[in-house]
């Protein structure tokens, strides 16, 4: 039975259909990438699993429960959490303040102690900065913090919304050396990217999302072996 | 010189009085994004919980803060969810829905109009007010023991307003909602929950201005119009959702009114109010502590 299972969901801004009878599936303990360029329907379908956007029509299946249409704090109380694209630190918040934040669900809060030693572990960077306002950390360190947030809040299913947007290419091999980290440590991790060789490298399984249709899936051997992959999106 | 220095006494104390009202409505508005032109009304409903308790009771005008502070909390906390919450997810996709004005107007003009109902257009002081009119001497100067006592409730307020906004749970949380609504939801904070909590708190603290104000300002149910006025200057001369900002911009308007008349008619003291208005909106539009980028 899979961690995640969502069934043929239909997803609009007002008039406009951004996702169309999408289907996807998530085991626990995989890495899942979900490649596809830009407006492809990427960003929406993470709103939509954890709440800021309601399906209009299809289910959504956390851990066996419904929880499409549930509000977002609900879906981060059941340990689905959202790490969203373009980071969203709290500006002029501490990056210490940052983290207890994310932490804020029951659930997190009575292990908070414990989680943010195991971020600062990860990332000791976030340590040496813990009380300076987010807003003056370089782009890593704010990516840095931006997963570490999402850590805070003990994810059953981690979804990172892009997390290499913006970096250098150092930068970004080191988020993704921190990913396969976290997915090691047992924690399921689904990863939106447009960096394409570097997300199925380290993932189990991929789907690939082309006008807010599911274009293709399977391995992320037979996605990277696939001719019309290789041209479309690695350049090859 | 001394003269001056009366006016500034004066005019320091007044002036916290309105920083603390104002710290309310800018908590209100860091959060929410929208004014809330009831706050004044507020104030007047916090004035007649607190007259209404020390004159049936007879407890002391300050202990009336065990009732006034919970009443009003709970006042805010409900207004919140059955008015103004409905006009939030009616328009979800606005981030500062101007309707929330339209309507707080409404509410304060039917707050006001209600007080005029029931308890009449008559100016009340305080009974019995232990506090009338006693000073404090130092030589030559006279300061007036409840404003005083005023500017230190103002004070005490702030700081543990600042407090609880760095320091618990719930006010971080708050702090995250005024920063990023929808990241603060990917956090499990609900949104809904936040807001009402700090209408709570606004409305609380324009509970506690009334209770600082009943021992030397008379009772009327238009007393809140005024203030209402000059506490939206006073947000914005501070910058909105900033706490010393509202403080420091409360005691400018208080030396403003209490000096203007030495040097001027003192109707001119509300045209030198609003001539601030303007020119902060003119040359510094976030105000003296506000943040330049929007949040």
């Amino acid at each position: 039975m899979p961690l995640l299972e969502i069934s043929n969901i239909d997803v609009s801004y007002g008039d406009v259909q951004v996702i169309y009878d999408l289907s996807l599936n998530v085991n626990e303990g995989e890495v899942v990438s979900i490649i596809g360029g830009n407006g492809a329907g990427k960003s929406s379908l993470l709103k939509t699993i954890s709440g800021l956007l309601k399906p209009s029509a299809g289910r959504i299946r956390f851990q066996d429960e419904d929880v499409q249409g549930a509000a977002p704090e609900d879906i981060v109380e059941r340990g689905l959490i959202h790490v969203p694209e373009g980071r969203r630190l709290f500006s002029l918040m501490s990056v210490r303040d940052n983290l207890e934040v994310g932490a804020h669900s029951r659930r997190a809060r009575a292990h908070r102690e414990r989680t943010l030693r195991e971020v600062h572990a990860m990332f000791p960077r976030l340590l040496e900065r813990s009380d300076q306002l987010a807003m003056t950390l370089s782009g890593g360190e704010q990516q840095m913090v931006a997963i570490g947030r999402g850590l805070m809040a003990m994810p059953r299913l981690l979804m990172l919304d892009e997390p290499s947007l913006g970096l250098a290419p150092i930068l970004i091999k080191e988020i993704f050396r921190n990913v396969r980290k976290i997915a090691e440590s047992g924690t399921t991790v689904l990863l939106v990217e447009q960096d394409v060789r570097h997300s199925l490298e380290l993932s189990n399984r991929g789907y690939v999302l082309e006008h807010g249709r599911i274009a293709m899936e399977g391995s992320a051997k037979e996605l990277m072996d696939n001719p019309h992959i290789k041209t479309a999106y690695l350049g090859i | 010189m001394l003269y001056y220095l009366q006016d500034v006494i004066d005019g320091v104390l007044m002036g916290s009085i309105y920083g603390l009202l104002a710290l309310g409505l800018t908590l209100i508005f860091g959060v929410l994004k929208v004014i809330n032109f009831a706050h004044g009304s507020f104030l007047m409903l916090g004035m007649y919980v607190a007259y209404w308790t020390v004159s049936l009771t007879g407890l002391h005008p300050y202990l009336s803060l065990i009732l006034v502070v919970p009443a009003m909390f709970l006042f805010g906390y409900g207004f919140q969810k059955a008015l103004v919450q409905p006009i939030f997810k009616a328009e979800s996709d606005v981030r500062e829905p101007i309707t929330v004005i339209i309507v707080t107007t409404g509410v304060w003009y039917i707050l006001d109009n209600l007080a005029l109902l029931l308890f009449g257009p008559d100016y009340r002081a305080l009974t019995p007010n232990p506090l009338k009119g006693k000073m404090l001497e130092l030589g030559e100067i006279f300061i007036s023991l409840p404003k005083l006592y005023g500017c230190i409730s103002a004070l005490v307020t702030a700081g543990a307003l600042t407090w609880f906004l760095r320091a618990t749970r719930t006010g971080r949380a708050i702090r995250a909602v005024s920063l990023d609504r929808e990241a603060a939801s990917l956090m499990g904070i609900s949104q809904w929950r936040i807001f009402a909590v700090a209408m709570g708190i606004g409305t609380s603290i324009a509970g506690i201005s009334g209770v600082a104000l009943t021992p030397f300002y008379n009772v009327y149910p238009t007393v809140g119009v005024p203030f209402d006025v000059k506490c939206f200057v006073i947000v914005v001369l501070g910058g909105l959702g900033s706490i010393p900002g509202a403080m420091l911009g409360g005691v400018i308007i208080g030396l403003v009114e209490s000096l203007g008349p030495v040097f001027m008619t003192a109707t001119w003291t509300e045209a030198i109010v609003y001539g601030l208005f303007l020119l902060f909106l003119f040359v510094k539009p976030s105000g003296l502590f506000g943040v330049k980028y929007d949040w």
